[in-house]
């Protein structure tokens, strides 16, 4: 799943929830999940296309 | 006894050789409590008449030459997280309304045979989770130098409580920095030992994974006997190294953005350590700016897990930030935490390979000075940033790899505030590393200590 597409669904769950003070800090962790994926000890989760990996991981 | 014995070693020598008793140290400590309380928050529970009651029966047991050892009859106090067996564990929160402690956590019982006086609960950050004790459902701890600041946290009380003379000893938790944290706050010594080494059970959790008891006191001599009481791993004495210590300073991110006062201060105990003839390099960790990503998805994970059944039950009973908090773990992708499970084993390679070649690590234990409470941001070298991600930022890797780690008081600021050095050992040699902080507090001299 893309960051942006997590987020949007966070945020809507959140305020379904009743909880609207929730959006600044999901975008918060939002940034920190993009860090976090972008590492260079990762693979790359980004969401977007990536090419096969023949050994299957 | 003329003269307070200052730290707990000094009291257990006094109690011992008869110079005071257990009954006139815990009524002294009392008194403090008594006048002090009101205004630091230090305490949620005092037990007095119990507290009372262990010193008799530790007086008399060493008056019958049944010495149990350097705790025997002196007063310590619990972060209220921990349990004690027919007491309230409030975790600071109203959630916990109506909780009495079935048993005592193992630390307890280990504390209990050693004779400690157990003189109450302590104040923090509801379930441990922030860096200044001002979310607690009853209300803010405050530094004992500055009312109007925070003593740090989240074992902040704790701090607040030995600083300021109500205790001579406090049993905290550190699941980012918070025995360190609040420690180096407060001019206090404060020891998170390795990952696993002292029992967790019968405390509250955080952060499963990441949850370390340690102790809070005034001297490393203090953490050794506190370290050795609580089960810690090869505390036996060890003799002095033949050669030269040798330290690595962390750079780039841990020295990057500090305040200057603490920048100051950092850099003249260096210099104090160098002219001692302890010997300096620098180290790095090189994915040292993924620190805080990869802590954030493990500690908002774990918490979320614990807290779910009742942020679905009593969400209102939480403090408004500790249940954002809560809730936004409970939004975490499992492939998210399954990435920062791998990046916590990178970091912990790297903090071992920084070691490689030293006898621990040294960097300054909190970047800011106590902040101000109500203070939601701070400004440092240039950059605003929240309080807590600040307070989090030299403490929060050693929690990710479970390296022993010491805060010690290294100087003061212009205006009088505590500063703290920290050193990190190597996994599973909390004991060296409390023999190697001795020597370098002996070196920072008495003026860095309260």
């Amino acid at each position: 799943m893309t960051i942006t597409l997590w987020l949007e669904n966070a945020v809507q769950d959140a305020e379904r929830r009743g909880l609207p003070a929730l959006r600044p800090l999901l975008e918060t962790l939002a940034r920190a999940t993009s860090a976090l994926r972008m590492a260079d000890w990762n693979a790359d989760a980004s969401g977007q296309l990536e090419p096969h990996r023949p050994d299957g991981r | 006894m003329d003269a307070e014995p200052r730290t707990l070693a000094e009291l257990a020598h006094a109690l011992r050789s008869g110079a005071v008793t257990a009954a006139e140290t815990t009524e002294r400590c009392l008194s403090t409590i008594a006048a002090r309380n009101a205004s630091l928050n230090a305490f949620i529970t005092v037990l007095a008449d119990e507290a009372r009651a262990q010193a008799r029966q530790a007086d008399a047991e060493i008056a019958a030459g049944r010495y149990r050892g350097p705790l025997h009859g002196v007063p310590v106090s619990l972060k209220d997280i921990i349990d004690l067996r027919g007491v309230a564990t409030t975790a600071a929160s109203r959630v916990r309304e109506g909780h009495i402690a079935a048993a005592d956590a193992p630390v307890v019982s280990r504390l209990k045979a050693a004779g400690a006086v157990l003189i109450g609960k302590n104040n923090l950050h509801e379930f441990a989770f922030g860096t200044t004790n001002e979310d607690s459902a009853f209300g803010a701890a405050r530094h004992p130098l500055d009312a109007n600041r925070s003593p740090g946290g989240s074992s902040g009380g704790s701090a607040a409580a030995v600083a300021s003379g109500m205790a001579y000893a406090a049993i905290g938790t550190d699941t980012g920095g918070s025995i360190r944290i609040p420690s180096a706050a407060c001019g206090l010594v404060g020891l998170k030992p390795t990952l696993g080494e002292i029992p967790t059970g019968g405390v509250v959790p955080l952060s499963p994974t990441m949850d370390h008891v340690g102790p809070i006191c005034r001297s490393v001599e203090d953490a050794q006997i506190l370290h050795a009481a609580l089960g810690g791993a090869g505390s036996a004495a060890r003799s002095p190294a033949s050669r030269p210590l040798k330290l690595a300073r962390l750079h780039d991110d841990f020295t990057a953005l500090l305040d200057p006062a603490v920048a100051s201060a950092f850099a003249q105990a260096c210099t104090r350590l160098r002219e001692a003839g302890v010997e300096l390099c620098d180290a790095i960790i090189p994915h040292a700016g993924d620190i805080a990503p990869v802590y954030l998805h493990i500690v908002l994970v774990e918490a979320a897990a614990y807290h779910a059944p009742t942020l679905e039950r009593a969400a209102d009973a939480y403090t408004p930030n500790v249940r954002m908090r809560l809730e936004m773990g409970r939004y975490i992708l499992a492939e998210d935490y399954m990435r920062a499970l791998h990046g916590r084993e990178v970091l912990r390679t790297e903090v071992d390979s920084a070691l490689t070649g030293c006898d621990a690590l040294l960097l300054p234990t909190l970047p800011i000075l106590a902040p101000r409470l109500g203070v939601e941001t701070v400004r440092v070298g240039g950059t605003e940033e929240p309080v807590r991600g600040a307070m989090l930022r030299l403490t929060q890797l050693f929690n990710l790899t479970g390296h022993p780690a010491i805060t010690i008081p290294c100087g003061m600021s212009p205006e009088g505030l505590p500063i703290g050095a920290q050193l990190v050992g190597r996994l599973g040699e909390t004991a060296a590393l409390l023999d190697l902080a001795r020597a370098v507090e002996g070196y920072l001299g008495p003026g860095a200590s309260r």
